[in-house]
Parts: structure tokens; C-alpha cells; sequence
């Protein structure tokens, strides 16, 4: 590239940093507008997948650039350091195999009239504005920003989770725009707070609160511990519910199941984690605002109380959709213990984490919805025999769980015995033990229903309440699993090949403590 | 204006946005609720302008009149069109009654002071000592939410939640940067509108908006 300067390397103010940092927001929001225009077309979803690929090659870029700890700024809006282009790597993959899973996903929907062009027209302007939403709360150099970046998440989601149409739609629908709504005011709150003890921190002449991310850090010790205290308990909770952690967490099952498959993906997949990222960015400011002990309690209540109450909704789940929604809020507790744990070693683990559960998600919600195009069902028990009837899809869908179980090869092995290790170090061995036990009661109550739907007696009789639907999905093309395989193939060699130890490294080095 | 007389006019301002606030949870009819929320939304631009005469700030009468078409126009009339559309003009069984309400009022009003202890002693100024009443409204707009049944009392409460915010913004910090106001303001008004479109589909496929009727999806 031309804009490259003589050493080869990114000038981190320069306008070709400024370009790849606008690129993760501008492309799909551009993609967004083209479907405004045209509505549903074929190449308007490849257009999608293609927006995807923009950020994903954005994030690579961003990556490189920062993987010495270096820091790209376009002004003084959007900046991305090593932690920034770790979440745009996990939204840009993510956003692949979700749209590229769209294109026939929304094409079987139509052939049914399960939608209908209006329907098939929202989801194409809404699916890539979420996705520029979320590039653009990572990018935020300043928190409010980033605030809003993620409240405007709800908003385009919302009629996402609906798309369905019907009681249940709108139930779910209703439930998540409230409870997220709320609970994202809290986070508001939380930050005028911020600003506030931001204001008050210089002494006489302080009186210039701001919000801009580097320079709290900067300061971060002169601020009110009093005031702190309130704000960071209204963060944790606020970005919390967005990240489906208790006590806010009622929206999740429902959203998650409700919500088309490839939706479900990206909310799974990235959204949660984004809102972890908040939590991450507030997480150095609080440390080093207040007495550490405060944050590392908060944060290892929510942790492990979503881990258990996750572990407890699924001993008697029966509805596959609903057990991946509360396999993501258990993985989202224990990113939560690994943030109140909080040493570098804690945060590049937590960090290969978001990025194994982000694609373990991404494959697992997008095999979910053709299992149920395939089998007009959600409950467990109405899936027999699937390796029989669809050997690819059931390879992929057991692939998936298996890497969602933190089996070897995948890299979710390797970053939850890091956790552990990592939670050990820091004197918080009764943590893993709890940990352990909970995570044991997960493997088995995920493994047994999904074994029975793979092998089991296969059961030829249709279901009822397919209609045509059946004849055919029955026909549908294995190119539709080639994104899940991608996915899968790129979980695999993130945990046999490690290659992204050094940006891991270089990101927790400046969200970690002690 | 002189300082003692902006410190009254704050004080009562203060204590009128604290008052409708409590006044949206003794009435049930819910016509007067949205009336009251209008006149809070006018309360709360009034403190905007009233904190922007004493700073000679060109910021904060932006703020106030943004205040000002959004809380008390544009809201009001969206919330004046789900109630027309839903035909249901009361709040008809509420999970705690009027009384038990009221008491519960004056005990999270008691509970604001005490939580924001620590954000007066920061700064202590006429201003800051009425951040109570901010968190009070956050507080009470909460107890709304979680003991209303109708989808309307549930958008209400969450505007109340958002005065609440508003109030405590502008008496602790004089106002969020005005970029982040924007976003804010945006973003309520977005949902709301949300939340209106999701109200009609309820009524559609529900005949109602009892939120008694959303237990479809459990475990």
C-alpha cells in the first residue's frame, strides 16, 4: 500500500489510520443504506458479507499496526489500540459467517413466505447497521460515546429479535428493549458520575470534566473515591445487563432464541463481549480509582452468580436455541471472573476467550437455525437422528459444541485453562474449584440432549407444524455449512497455532493491573 | 440574578420535578400521568436555563430548549398516540396500590439522600446539594417500572428513570458534553418509538397491552 510509510509500518495519526478506522463504521453502514434503496436483493447480502470482510480486514490492519502497543486516532473520535482491533477481529469474523449465513437463511424464509419482502428488506438494512454500531463502540475514544454506541445497539436489534413476527416475538422483543433500556440508563448514570468526579479531580483548576478514555486513565487516581464507588456499581451493572449477567438478565433466553438464527449469532457472538469491553475499558479508571478489592468482589459476584444460575437454567432445558442462550451467559460469567481477577495473564485469556466463544457462537446459533428449518422444531427431544439425515450440518453442529465445551483442538481449551491458572495465581483457588464444579454440571447437561440428537432412532415421520417448509429444506445445499466450517477451521488453528499471542499479549497489557 | 434568588428558584424547581414524579404514582388515570410527565419535562428545561443564566452559558440554553421539544412536545404527543390508539385509559390493577406506593416513595426518597452522600460532599454547592432529587426520580421511576402492569406505564416509568438521569446530569455537572447529550436524547427518542411500534404489535397480537399476557417464553 502507498500509504504505507518508508518502514513498512502505519502512522498512527496519519490519514491512512484514520481511513481503516472509519472503514469498520463507514462500509456497513453503506451496505445498509444500499439495501434502504433497493431492498432484498441477492448481491445486496453478498454486499453484506463483503462489509463484513471490510472490517475484518480492517481489524488485521488495525492488528499489525498495534500489536507493538501503538495506538492508530482518526481526531479525537475514534482511536484503536491492540484491545480495539482484538474486538474488531472477533466482530469482523463473526459478521462473516452471520451475513454470509443470512444470504440463505433469508432466501429460505422467502421461498417459505416465513417473510415476507418487507421483512426480508428490514433485516438487510438493520443486520449491517448493527454491525457498524458495534465497530463504532469498540472505536470510541470517548465513553460517551461508547455508551451511546451500545444503547444504539438495542435500537437496531430490537425489530432484529422481532423479525419473526407473532406472541412470542413481540414478548421477547418487549422484554429485551425494556430491560436493556434500563439497564443501559444505569450505565448512563454511571458515567455522568464519571464525568463528574472527572470535573472535580484537578483541584482549583480542574474544573474541565471530560470523557475521553486515555486521559481518565490518566488520572484515574485523582478521582473521588466516594463518588466512584456509586458510579462503577451502576457501570457494572448497567453494561452488565447488556452483557447478560445477573441480577438483568431475564432479557437473554428469550432475545436469543427469538431472534433469527444468524442474529442470534452476532448478539451471542460479539454483542456480549462488546458490552464486556465497556466493562474492561472502566475496569483499568475504577482500579486505579478506588481500593482494587471493591471491583475484583463486584465483579466476581456477577460472575459467578451468572455462571451458576446459567448452570442451574440448563439441567432442565429442553430447547437447544434457549441451552446455547444460557451457555452464553455462563460464558460471559466467566469472562466476568476473569476480568475481577484482572492480571495481564487474566485479560489475554479472557480475550482468547471472547474470540473462541464469539466463533464457537457464530457456527453454533447459525447450525441451530437449519437444524430447525430442517426439523420445524426448537426441543431437543423433536431432533433424531441427525448425523443420519444431515451428516454435514450434524458434524458441524457437534464440532461446535464440542469447542464450546472447551474441548481440545479448539481454542476455548486453552483460554479457560488459562482462566484457571490465571485465577489460581491470584490467590482465588476456591474460585476455580466453584468454577470447576459448575462447568462439570454445564458439560453434562449440554452433552447428553445434544449426543441424543445426533445418533438417536431417526424418526421419519414429518413434524406437524412444518407445512411445505419440509420438502424443501430437505433439499437444502451443504454450501451453506462452508462459513460454519470456516469458523470452525479458524477456532482450531487460533488454539493449535496461537497466532494471536502477541496482539493478546499487547492488549492486556493495557487493560491489566498488577 | 442574584445568588440567593437562583438558589430558591433551583430549590423549588428541584423539589417540583421530586413532586411529579411522586404525583405520576398516586394517580392511575393515565391521561393526568402523562400530563405530569409533560410538566416535569418543562420543570427540567427550566433548571437547564435556570443553570445556564447563572454560568452565562450558551451550551446549556441549547440544552434546555433540546430539553424542552423533546420532553415536553415530542415525547408527550408519542405517548398521547399509544394511549389513544390502546383505548385503555387506566391503570387498572397495579401489583402494589396507591397507598403502599406513596410509602414507598417517601422511603426511596429517603434512600437518595443517603446514596448520594458522597456526590454532595464532593462538591458542595446549591446545585449539587439537590442531586437528591435527581437520584430520587431515577429511583421512583424504577419502583414504576417494575409495579406497573400496562406497556404504557412501563414506557412512562422508563421516561421517568431517564428524568431522573437528566436532572442529576445537569445539577452535577452543569451537562454532559453536548455531543453525548445528543446521543442521549437520541437514543430515547428512538426508544420510545421502539417501544410505541412494539405496544401496537402487543395490541395486535394480544388484544392488549397487559404485560400479565407476556408469559409465553419460559423455562
Amino acid at each position: 500500500m502507498g500509504m504505507l510509510t518508508s518502514t513498512g509500518t502505519l502512522d498512527p495519526g496519519g490519514p491512512a489510520a484514520a481511513a481503516i478506522l472509519f472503514v469498520p463504521v463507514v462500509v456497513p453502514a453503506l451496505a445498509a443504506l444500499l439495501a434502504a434503496v433497493l431492498g432484498w436483493r441477492r448481491w445486496i447480502a453478498w454486499g453484506a458479507v463483503a462489509a463484513s470482510a471490510a472490517v475484518l480486514v480492517a481489524g488485521v490492519v488495525a492488528a499489525c499496526a498495534t500489536d507493538d502497543g501503538s495506538v492508530l486516532a482518526a481526531g479525537s473520535l475514534l482511536r484503536a489500540d491492540a484491545l480495539t482491533a482484538v474486538m474488531l477481529l472477533v466482530i469482523g469474523s463473526v459478521s462473516v459467517i452471520a451475513t454470509w449465513a443470512s444470504v440463505g437463511y433469508i432466501e429460505g424464509e422467502l421461498r417459505t413466505h416465513a417473510t415476507t419482502a418487507r421483512g426480508a428488506r428490514r433485516y438487510a438494512i438493520l443486520v449491517p447497521l448493527f454491525i457498524a454500531t458495534m465497530s463504532g463502540t469498540v472505536l470510541a475514544a470517548n465513553l460517551g460515546v461508547m455508551w451511546a454506541g451500545i444503547e444504539a445497539t438495542t435500537i437496531v436489534t430490537a425489530f432484529l429479535v422481532g423479525h419473526h413476527g407473532g406472541r412470542r416475538a413481540v414478548e421477547a422483543t418487549w422484554k429485551y428493549v425494556i430491560i436493556c433500556s434500563v439497564g443501559i440508563a444505569l450505565a448512563y448514570l454511571g458515567t455522568v458520575l464519571v464525568y463528574f468526579a472527572s470535573q472535580h479531580s484537578g483541584g482549583a483548576d480542574g474544573a474541565d470534566g471530560t470523557l475521553a478514555w486515555t486521559e481518565l486513565v490518566a488520572h484515574a487516581d485523582r478521582l473521588d473515591p466516594g463518588v466512584m464507588r456509586i458510579a462503577v456499581v451502576l457501570l457494572v451493572i448497567g453494561f452488565g445487563t447488556k452483557m447478560g449477567l445477573v441480577p438483568l438478565h431475564s432479557w437473554l433466553p428469550d432475545a436469543h432464541s427469538q431472534a433469527p438464527a444468524p442474529v442470534s449469532a452476532l448478539m451471542s457472538g460479539v454483542l456480549l463481549s462488546v458490552a464486556g469491553y465497556a466493562l474492561l475499558r472502566y475496569r483499568v479508571i475504577a482500579v486505579a480509582a478506588l481500593d482494587p478489592a471493591f471491583m475484583m468482589t463486584l465483579l466476581l459476584v456477577v460472575g459467578i452468580g451468572s455462571v451458576a444460575f446459567a448452570a442451574s437454567m440448563l439441567i432442565a432445558q429442553r430447547d437447544y436455541k434457549r441451552m446455547l442462550a444460557y451457555s452464553s451467559m455462563e460464558h460471559m460469567g466467566l469472562i466476568a471472573i476473569g476480568m475481577a481477577v484482572g492480571t495481564p495473564f487474566a485479560i489475554a485469556a479472557l480475550l482468547l476467550h471472547v474470540i473462541g466463544h464469539g466463533l464457537a457462537k457464530a457456527v453454533l446459533f447459525c447450525a441451530s437455525g437449519q437444524i430447525l428449518e430442517l426439523t420445524g422444531t426448537t426441543r431437543m427431544d423433536g431432533v433424531k437422528g441427525l448425523l443420519v439425515r444431515q451428516p454435514v450440518l450434524a458434524g458441524v453442529f457437534a464440532l461446535g459444541i464440542a469447542a464450546l465445551l472447551g474441548l481440545p483442538p479448539f481454542s476455548m481449551f486453552g483460554s479457560e485453562l488459562a482462566m484457571a491458572r490465571a485465577t489460581a495465581d491470584a490467590g482465588l483457588s476456591w474460585v476455580v474449584g466453584l468454577a470447576l464444579v459448575l462447568l462439570l454440571i454445564v458439560f453434562v447437561t449440554i452433552s447428553r440432549p445434544v449426543a441424543a440428537m445426533l445418533f438417536g432412532p431417526h424418526d421419519d415421520t414429518p413434524q406437524p407444524d412444518t407445512g411445505d417448509g419440509q420438502t424443501m429444506s430437505a433439499a437444502r445445499p451443504t454450501s451453506s455449512s462452508i462459513p460454519l466450517i470456516l469458523g470452525l477451521l479458524a477456532l482450531a488453528i487460533i488454539g493449535v497455532a496461537t497466532p494471536l499471542d502477541g496482539l493478546l499479549e499487547s492488549a492486556a497489557a493495557i487493560v491489566g493491573t498488577r | 440574578m442574584s445568588t440567593a434568588v437562583s438558589t430558591q428558584l433551583l430549590d423549588v424547581l428541584s423539589g417540583a420535578i421530586l413532586l411529579t414524579a411522586v404525583l405520576t404514582l398516586w394517580r392511575r388515570d393515565l391521561a393526568s400521568i402523562i400530563r405530569l410527565v409533560t410538566i416535569q419535562g418543562v420543570l427540567i428545561a427550566g433548571l437547564a436555563l435556570l443553570l445556564g443564566v447563572d454560568e452565562h452559558s450558551t451550551e446549556l440554553y441549547l440544552a434546555a430548549l433540546g430539553v424542552l421539544i423533546l420532553k415536553a412536545v415530542i415525547l408527550p404527543t408519542i405517548l398521547r398516540r399509544v394511549l389513544r390508539d390502546s383505548g385503555e385509559v387506566r391503570e387498572t390493577a397495579p401489583l402494589v396500590n396507591v397507598t403502599a406506593s406513596l410509602l414507598a416513595a417517601a422511603a426511596l426518597t429517603l434512600l437518595a439522600y443517603v446514596l448520594s452522600g458522597p456526590l454532595v460532599a464532593l462538591a458542595p454547592s446549591a446545585a449539587t446539594r439537590a442531586l437528591p432529587v435527581g437520584i430520587a426520580v431515577v429511583l421512583l421511576g424504577f419502583f414504576m417500572l417494575v409495579t406497573r402492569r400496562r406497556a404504557l406505564s412501563q414506557v412512562i416509568g422508563f421516561l421517568l428513570l431517564d428524568n431522573g438521569i437528566t436532572t442529576t446530569a445537569f445539577l452535577a455537572t452543569s451537562g454532559v458534553p453536548l455531543v453525548v447529550e445528543l446521543g442521549v436524547s437520541l437514543d430515547v427518542l428512538l426508544v420510545v418509538l421502539v417501544l410505541q411500534i412494539v405496544a401496537a404489535r402487543m395490541r395486535m397480537a394480544f388484544g392488549s397491552t397487559d404485560l400479565d399476557g407476556l408469559n409465553g417464553l419460559r423455562d
